[in-house]
């Protein structure tokens, strides 16, 4: 099998998700566009070595739709023989990206992909789709449907994190986040935003609290108390775990994801492409996988994607050097760590989504990038990237520098 | 020009316009049925043809114009359908002939005279205009719902179409009838005119030009307030309402969820399109047992049983206007209010006129609690208190036709209030005991005039519950029985026939559940889990925080009394145990702010108490086994009840559970259950749960028998 390589990544910084971010009046498609063209022109690119461009965008409609891929690369000015492609998966989209990628270079039929991602919360707001998950009363139904917010509720209650406990879990993400910018360990790979006129925009991520404080958090409010017990999700939620005698809701704004603005390109390729272009692999990828797991709670299947993916890879959870988990919410992250029986101080070590938040189809290229200048920073070998995601699923892939 | 139809009366007036009353023989309501409809198709084919007809007005001879379905005969025709094809046949058997009516090129008013309620207001919203009679007793609806069905003759379609999504779905998920006004503001019809004049009105409406092409039926139409599922407000309402649906039913009746989806479905694609996604929900529906069961319980069944269907012939009807009440607790307070509403004349006896008072205080109180929240005037309040002497004096029971008893479970105390009572009351009249489970016929020792005892099981709180068990003893005459079902009927309640035994039927029922939930517990189950599973099982609430709210300390006292009354032939029950033990460390429940759960500031809580007590259950617990072992005791305890004569019509059984004691109404009863999985199966799963659970739950020969014979409680 050839091997699948990582090449280069760029993000941009992740702007606040609202009509006042950073990023707001960045249409989506320049988003994708400039992270396309920051890769292209860094490695000094021919973009017509690139087979396919991948991007991971979860609200596809509207600006967002109509296969945003192929317009952005060609906006970015690449070459009209490269295809493009752009897929849904929910909150992994970008992970994914990067493994179809991967994966067609693993089986020969692609030398260079780029995957990646885009998300303008601000613009597209989350849920824009619909769907018939949420709204046709049959599947409504049939699959116990509950927010994400309930599952990480029932995910606290169940295994007795505490309000303390996912309070702590955050501050720490955002302690983490901040000191990472503050000794520029996120500064070779996140790009400066331009504005229409091509000068600067945004260079810094918008949604991190510097200096927040526990009591700050402690003193948010929690955010799905009222739509599990006015719209009724927690008796759902019950139906699915009868030994449940009420849910504890412990999440709030402080201590969940951010709504933000923002993409992620991972230029990936073989061996071959790599040396024709010029280009030294920093990483390849050893193994992915995916799963299904139980949807209501819908946020407990990194676990068994991580377990997965170690078989797929012949690995165990000991040969993995860093972990990078989405925090989609605190207490997920907790369950994993309890469940695999991993150390804080190897998962997410710069933070993540709570502190930076997450631009839902752009976040799982934006982990890959941040575990492997991590594993480079600290000279490790190995990182399993890993996502939770809606309708009960979860996404990992195994990188290993070279 | 006429023509003669057995279901119709057709004319056609000098304006050119067809006058079709319905007019369905052998019933004072006018109710859909294949004639009506095989003359409705031919009247329209003839008003269609006709060149020398504009239109039709469609109305009622009767003083309804049409109730809708008639649910006996649904009760036969949903019986054992099991092959979808045939479901959807009968799902679709008056569909075309409305669509028809709806498509033929003609104007069809429908002239609304009277109730109109599930087919007869889809019948109505088929036709191109409607107007109603500004009467009173006008009331319109959907009501399908409630019967655990939904609407078939396409009005999940057009009422949508008419009025938009949200407001028809309100209407068809509460099911909840209205009158013309409402329907006019609504925009179900076109107009309210006097209630002499309402044909000519339709007629001139006519006259007046109606379109006679539905707005559906024209291109490019669009549903008011939209619909499909990029919409989303739509999309924001179908998730609460399925989500309040599915946490309200607990997924026990599928019919509100068919038809919320049958409407969002079906309102997404053309009109045709959508007449057959409202098939396929309801061929679903009459697939399922619910609905059937639902119908012919709480509606067939409970209807001849407040008809008094198995009251003994021969017997004059009886008249109550004076009874006596001995104990002004809770019971008797409780039967004095029913009795004091049906018009009857109360004597409330207690041991002295002080605490006699004390009782009525309690009912004028409650009286006062109404009337604060507008639900009874201060005149009816006094008249009702007025009706009821409260006093210590048993020489007051001289007039009385009937005396009730409601003093303390204690069998000596009953004995003694009986022989005071005997000796004022007259000599012929009835003495009831509203004893729960002491036998009627030890109660009966030693009684004068013991043909004129029995039981008479009123459950609380009275006022509300509608089932009083009326219990047979081996002395009771038959007039003495069916001059207490006519007392029965007169409240307003409906009564079960029971014969003696420890606990009756419905005590014996719930005992076994309440029983079987205590046992679970001391299996290491938690409270939580097994209280959740039951109101997943369809209990409004679940039995362990049923008993501390009630308090645990009259059930152990029970447990102990029939110990002490049977003595060597007591079987202990599966939990008295966990009852003893929490007796013991006075977790007596809510009053003592520890029980299956403990009470922080009056609220329930898990209770690590028990926890420690009661070790988690090591492994894996099987959900759907605990279900069982809390729904499958008490279809055990009432089918041994059958076997041994204390219950004699399943119908009885079904409605007795559902309305005495709370069994979830979707199984149609404890029968309807045993039916419905059929008795092999039912039988297997006893056995199974004998093995795993306990041998309390091995069916009996006689159980073993019937599977054997393939024998149902229903014929």
């Amino acid at each position: 099998m050839t091997q699948a390589y990582i090449f280069d990544h760029v993000r941009t910084p992740r702007g606040r998700g609202r009509p006042d971010g950073g990023l707001h009046s960045v249409p989506p498609i320049d988003l994708a566009a400039q992270t396309l063209k920051a890769l292209q022109s860094r490695n000094s690119l021919d973009t017509s070595a690139v087979d396919d461009v991948v991007l991971g965008i979860v609200t596809p409609v509207g600006e967002q739709g109509c296969n945003l891929a192929r317009p952005a690369l060609l906006m970015a000015d690449y070459d009209q023989s490269v295809s493009g492609i752009q897929l849904d998966r929910a909150c992994s989209s970008g992970l994914d990206a990067v493994n179809l990628g991967a994966a067609q270079i693993m089986a020969g039929q692609a030398g260079m992909v780029i995957g990646g991602g885009v998300e303008s919360m601000s613009r597209v707001p989350m849920g824009s789709q619909g769907g018939a998950w949420p709204r046709d009363p049959a599947v409504i139904s049939k699959t116990y449907f509950a927010p994400q917010g309930i599952g990480a509720d029932l995910i606290a209650t169940r295994s007795g994190f505490s309000r303390s406990d996912v309070d702590h879990y955050a501050l720490e993400s955002q302690r983490r986040a901040s000191h990472a910018w503050q000794q520029g360990y996120f500064d070779k790979s996140v790009i400066t935003v331009v504005d229409d006129l091509g000068l600067p925009l945004l260079s810094r991520d918008e949604h991190l609290r510097a200096g927040i404080s526990l009591e700050d958090l402690g003193a948010l409010k929690p955010a799905f108390a009222a739509m599990g017990e006015q719209g009724g999700y927690n008796a759902i939620a019950q139906q699915k775990y009868p030994d449940v005698f009420a849910i504890n809701h412990v999440h709030t704004a402080g201590n969940s994801s951010g709504i933000v603005d923002g993409a992620s390109a991972v230029l990936l390729g073989s061996e071959a492409s790599g040396k024709a272009a010029g280009l030294t692999p920093r990483a390849r990828i050893r193994a992915f996988a995916s799963v299904g797991s139980e949807p209501t709670i819908m946020l407990t299947g990194p676990a068994a994607a991580s377990r997965k993916a170690l078989k797929n890879a012949g690995m165990s959870l000991a040969d993995i050097d860093l972990f990078e988990l989405n925090e989609a919410f605190a207490s997920m992250v907790l369950e994993y760590m309890r469940e695999l029986d991993i150390p804080h101080d190897k998962i997410n070590v710069n933070g993540g989504a709570i502190a930076m938040g997450h631009p839902l189809g752009a976040t799982g290229a934006m982990l890959v990038g941040i575990a492997l200048d991590e594993l480079e920073r600290r000279n490790l070998q190995t990182a399993l990237v890993s996502l939770c995601v809606g309708i009960g699923m979860s996404v990992a892939t195994i990188i290993e520098r070279v | 020009m006429t023509h003669e139809f057995n279901t119709l009366r057709y004319s056609v007036n000098d304006q050119g316009i067809a006058i079709l009353l319905m007019d369905i023989p052998g019933s004072n309501a006018n109710v859909m049925g294949d004639a009506f409809r095989d003359e409705l198709s031919a009247a329209i084919d003839l008003i269609s043809t006709d060149q020398n007809i504009i239109g039709a007005v469609l109305s009622s001879a009767k003083n309804d114009f049409m109730a809708g379905g008639d649910l006996n005969a649904m009760v036969e025709l949903f019986a054992d359908v099991s092959d979808p094809a045939v479901a959807l046949d009968i799902a679709n058997s008056i569909k075309p002939t409305l669509r028809k009516l709806e498509t033929c090129g003609k104007p069809f008013v429908a002239a609304i005279n009277g109730p109109a309620m599930g087919g007869g207001l889809e019948l109505a919203l088929a036709c191109h205009a409607r107007i109603a009679a500004d009467s009173a007793n006008i009331i319109m609806g959907l009501p399908e719902v409630t019967l655990g069905l939904m609407p078939g003759a396409g009005g999940s379609q057009r009422l949508p179409r008419m009025i938009g999504i949200q407001k028809a779905l309100e209407i068809m998920l509460q099911g909840r009838p209205f009158n013309a006004s409402k329907a006019l503001e609504l925009g179900i019809i076109d107009g309210v005119v006097a209630s002499d004049s309402l044909v000519e009105a339709a007629c001139q409406k006519i006259l007046d030009g109606v379109d006679a092409q539905k707005p559906w039926d024209e291109k490019g139409f669009r549903l008011p307030g939209g619909s499909g599922f990029f919409d989303p407000d739509l999309g924001n309402l179908y998730n609460y309402l399925t989500t309040t649906i599915c946490r309200d039913t607990q997924r026990n009746t599928p019919a509100p969820l068919a038809l919320l989806t049958a409407v969002a479905r079906g309102t997404a694609v053309p009109f045709d399109a959508g007449l057959h996604i409202e098939s396929c929900y309801f061929a679903k529906l009459i697939l399922d047992p619910t609905a059937r069961n639902m119908v012919r319980t709480l509606f067939v069944s409970k209807g001849e049983l407040d008809k008094l269907r198995r009251r003994p012939d021969n017997v004059p009807k009886a008249r109550f206007s004076r009874i006596g009440i001995l104990g002004s607790g809770l019971m008797g307070g409780g039967i004095a209010q029913s009795a004091a509403k049906a018009g009857i004349d109360v004597v409330l006896l207690d041991i002295s006129d002080e605490q006699a008072a004390k009782g009525k205080a309690v009912i004028a109180k409650a009286y006062d609690k109404l009337i604060s929240k507008g639900r009874m005037t201060r005149d009816k309040a006094d008249t009702l208190l007025a009706k009821i002497t409260a006093s210590g004096d048993y020489r007051l029971l001289a007039d009385c036709e009937l005396v009730v008893e409601a003093v303390f479970e204690d069998v000596a105390l009953k004995q003694k209030v009986f022989n005071q009572a005997r000796q004022h009351m007259p000599a012929d009249a009835i003495l009831a005991s509203n004893t729960s489970s002491l036998p009627i016929s030890e109660l009966a020792e030693g009684l004068t005039a013991a043909n004129r005892f029995l039981g008479l099981h009123f459950f609380s709180p009275v006022e509300r519950m509608p089932l009083v068990e009326v219990i047979r003893g081996s002395h009771t005459s038959d007039q003495t029985l069916a001059e207490a079902l006519d007392f029965v009927a007169l409240l307003r309640k409906t009564p079960i026939i029971v014969n003696d035994s420890r606990g009756f039927f419905t005590s014996r029922v719930i005992a076994a559940y309440l029983q079987e939930a205590f046992a679970m517990v001391a299996e290491g189950i938690s409270p939580t889990l097994i209280d959740n599973i039951a109101k997943q099982a369809g209990f409004a609430m679940g039995p362990l925080a049923l008993i501390d709210d009630i308090g645990l300390e009259n059930g152990y006292k029970a447990s102990l009394a029939e110990r002490a009354a049977l003595g060597e032939h007591w079987v202990e029950p599966a939990g008295f145990k966990v009852q003893q033990t929490f007796n013991d460390a006075g977790r007596l429940g809510r009053r003592a702010a520890k029980g299956f759960y403990d009470y922080v500031d009056g609220v329930r809580q898990p209770s690590t108490a028990v926890a420690a007590l009661y070790p988690p259950a090591e492994g894996e617990l099987d959900y759907t086994q605990i279900k069982h072992r809390l729904l499958y005791v008490q279809a055990l305890e009432a089918a041994r009840c059958f076997e041994e004569g204390v219950i004699c019509d399943a119908a009885e059984g079904d409605v007795g559970g559902i309305l005495g004691i709370g069994f979830p109404s979707y199984t149609g009863g404890v029968f309807s259950l045993i039916d419905t999985l059929g008795p092999n199966r039912f039988v297997a799963e006893l056995d199974q749960l004998a093995d795993t659970v306990g041998e309390r739950f091995r069916p009996s020969q006689w159980l073993r028998d019937r599977a054997e014979n393939g024998s149902k409680f229903y014929a």
